[in-house]
């Protein structure tokens, strides 16, 4: 089978109009509002040296920001928007994804608006005073077209940005062609990681040849060739937005956030759908933060949760309850937000401290209490956020537990790591599939340090009186034991054919149905 | 006719720089309807300062300057500014603009109609002594210093003003382009009933062209009046000036015997 043969590329064809069409729309709002934002004010400061100055100095420090941090400084304010619109406006997060791109578009466009109208010549601009120029007159007669050509370099450097910022808007609930990249990452599907670059390259650098007819058709006074790059962006803008606008608004939404298990919940859960007849989308890779606001906001409509997450990230309680109370008490929490708590799955997908079932049988180890004699001895791993999470710190006071040394690491090679030995215990995830391939043991919390995690599906506000998506997930509902979840966990790991979300999800099916 | 005159300085002052550059210090200097006159002065004696004086590209601290009987600082800048022609040093055309459109430029400020514009242009094309046709639409850059500067001269008269201001308008051409386009301006001034105001530092293209000549020298003026009252004048710089187009003129005529007549 060649790689072109992979069924994961179909897969993902189908994803482009989706994906493709968001990402577009995604760019021209980040590029118009960059523009409307940054023209005026590059405008404004063209003759006042110190706001000059300072929009410059701006403008490159925060060029020099990389993408990814930008996203997570901008996260805190975007989070803050979306609850003040939801109060104004009555609609949420989603609204605001365009936003980090936005403000990576303003930057080149300050800088090249600005230097292009200080570069007019002094003595052109007393001419157009000379002959009768009012201020406006002279800037938009004389200064800005002389200006033009080097805005519009501005512009094309900003667009590509632009395009290549608006992948990293997935995370924050915008669908764009960051989907692939944040899917296959997560789910080990390097066909999608190289189709969402790919795709986002070529879209790059269409734009930018188009814009470039644009800028050198100015430049040298050939209006045809601008006039030709400008019905090409419109054409490409058309193109890509028509199939977007087209799709049934009535379709349910499926939410899901960055890990694989989620993208395999979330195409199981739209399958349920479709085969109870209502149409369904997911809307992948979201931020655990994001996830809950947009359901609350109504832009998506159902997805899975766990019980302890929301229980400390959402409302921030610290304390630590046994698993029916704790479920009991959220449920009420929920419904002051007219969010359902439709039921549990089955599993739960909690820290857990894990190691080589040999190992912990040898040295007569089955529970954390069994450890915490051997830990000053060992070393462990987590991921890059355990040792500062709460459970951390029950943990340590209910069992005395202090290692040698503590790790931080990739959550896909702290496994391997526990297995070949080069640490003895880690904090994995209870329904990672890795723990049945690696033959590791998960050791019993019996003081119940760690809270619940139970899988739970959450529904909109919307659609709390919705019956026939209630009959539709109810097979489901405490049907998909640890177990199963490890297996399916583990095949989409997978890297081939069989291991795409929605295969899996499929297998999936045909293991619980019939239960 | 020679009653008032179409401008008027009177002990005009302006400074720079917060007062440590005094550029122009009290001059008062008047031009009559119909006049030439040019203002001749080393770089840094405050000529190009007073010509920007008269249509407010720059506003003056001290005295009163008229034009058209009016206190300039009693009327828009930009509607003076429209029925004043400037010439600019070495052109000032708008270089992403056509000829036509430069030409046209403040017609087109004050409203006028295209179809009016467009035969204006060519009329002053003729008037210019550049073909219409193969002109019209070039831009800036496509024409040569001589060409630029007639385009100038257009565009200064396209509204049909009764003044000219002219800021060294032909100093950055070679000798043969300069006296043409000298001569054709100064016909051009009788033609029309214009009255001129030139900047210009060479001495001998003021006598040639001017009716009466102003020397300045750091920002004070200190003699006017035509070529023969000047060499009256008592002034050890004004003598100095003139010394250069005597010595020329003697020198020319030794050199170049005209008809064998040496």
């Amino acid at each position: 089978m060649s790689f072109f043969s992979d069924p994961r590329w179909s897969e993902a064809l189908a994803h482009l109009p989706d994906y493709l069409g968001n990402h577009v729309r995604v760019s021209v709002t980040a590029l118009a509002l960059g523009l409307a934002v940054s023209l005026p004010l590059a405008v404004a400061a063209r003759n006042q040296p110190v706001m000059r100055g300072a929009l410059l100095g701006l403008a490159s420090i925060v060029q020099t920001v990389p993408g990814l941090a930008l996203l997570a400084l901008f996260y805190p304010l975007l989070l803050a928007l979306a609850a003040l619109s939801l109060a104004w406006f009555g609609f949420g997060f989603s609204a605001f994804g365009f936003l980090p791109a936005a403000l990576y578009s303003m930057l080149p466009v300050l800088r090249n608006t600005i230097t292009g109208l200080q570069a007019v010549d002094p003595a052109i601009l007393e001419a157009a005073q000379g002959v009768g120029m009012t201020p406006r007159q002279s800037l938009f007669m004389v200064e800005l077209p002389l200006a033009l050509p080097v805005m519009m370099a501005g512009i094309r450097t900003a667009a590509v940005w632009v395009i290549g910022t608006a992948t990293l808007s997935t995370p924050i609930g915008q669908t764009s062609l960051g989907n692939y990249i944040f899917a296959g990452l997560q789910t080990q599907n390097w066909v999608f990681v190289l189709f969402g670059c790919l795709a986002a390259a070529v879209l790059a650098l269409a734009v930018d040849q188009l814009l470039a007819l644009i800028e050198t058709g100015i430049r040298s006074r050939r209006l045809l060739r601008a006039a030709l790059g400008g019905i090409g962006i419109a054409a490409l803008v058309a193109a890509t937005l028509v199939p977007t606008m087209a799709r049934s608004p009535s379709s349910y939404i499926v939410g899901a956030k960055t890990f694989a298990e989620q993208y395999v919940l979330s195409a199981l859960i739209a399958q349920r759908l479709r085969a109870a007849g209502l149409s369904a989308t997911s809307r992948e890779g979201l931020g655990s933060n994001v996830i809950f606001e947009a359901l609350v906001s109504n832009d998506i409509d159902v997805y899975v949760d766990y019980s302890g997450t929301l229980w400390a990230n959402q409302f921030h309680r610290s304390e630590i309850k046994p698993r029916e109370e704790l479920l009991g008490e959220l449920k009420a929490t929920l419904a002051q937000q007219n969010v359902t708590l439709l039921g549990e799955l089955g599993f739960e997908n909690a820290y857990a401290l894990v190691m080589p079932r040999k190992r912990a049988d040898a040295l007569g180890i089955h529970s954390i209490a069994d450890l915490a004699p051997h830990a000053r001895t060992m070393s462990m791993a987590a991921d890059y956020e355990f040792f500062s999470r709460p459970e951390w710190a029950s943990l340590q006071k209910a069992y005395g537990l202090s290692f040698r040394a503590q790790r931080q690491m990739q959550p896909d090679f702290m496994y391997a790591a526990v297995a070949s030995g080069e640490v003895d215990v880690i904090a994995g995830y209870t329904s990672d599939g890795l723990i049945a391939k690696y033959d590791l043991v998960v050791l019993d919390d019996s003081k119940h340090a760690i809270p619940p995690y139970d899988a739970i599906v959450l529904l909109a506000p919307k659609r709390a009186g919705d019956q026939a998506l209630r009959d539709a997930l109810q097979p489901l509902l405490g049907k998909i034991d640890i177990a199963t979840m490890r297996e399916a966990n583990l095949r989409a790991a997978g890297g081939d054919g069989a291991s795409s979300p929605d295969a899996v999800a499929r297998w999936l099916w045909e293991k619980i149905g019939k239960r | 006719m020679q009653n008032a005159p179409l401008i008027a300085f009177a002990h005009v002052g302006k400074s720079f720089d917060g007062g440590r550059v005094r550029a122009v210090d009290d001059v008062s200097l008047e031009v009559a309807e119909g006049e030439f006159l040019a203002i001749v002065g080393g770089s840094g004696s405050g000529k190009t300062t007073l010509l920007r004086l008269a249509n407010r590209l720059i506003d003056a601290d001290e005295g009163h300057i008229t034009v058209e009987g009016e206190d300039v600082h009693a009327v828009d800048p930009v509607q003076l500014r429209r029925r004043i022609g400037y010439v600019f040093q070495s052109g000032g055309l708008f270089p992403h603009i056509s000829v036509a459109g430069n030409i046209g430029v403040t017609p087109k400020l004050q409203g006028t109609p295209g179809a009016e514009i467009a035969s204006r242009v060519d009329e002053l094309l003729d008037l210019v002594r550049l073909d219409r046709t193969l002109y019209r639409d070039r831009f800036p850059h496509e024409l040569s210093g001589g060409q630029r500067q007639r385009v100038g001269v257009a565009r200064a008269l396209a509204a049909r003003p009764r003044i000219v201001l002219m800021d060294e308008p032909f100093g950055a051409l070679d000798p043969l382009t300069r006296d043409a386009l000298g001569d054709d301006y100064r016909a051009l001034h009788g033609k029309l009933g214009l009255t001129t105001v030139m900047i210009t530092h060479d001495m001998t293209e003021a006598i040639l062209l001017a009716d009466r000549i102003a020397v300045m020298r750091a920002g004070r003026l200190l003699a006017q009046g035509t070529p023969t009252e000047l060499s009256d004048s008592g002034d050890a710089y004004v003598g100095e000036l003139l010394r250069t187009p005597r010595r020329q003129a003697e020198r020319l005529n030794v050199l170049l015997p005209r008809d064998g007549a040496a």
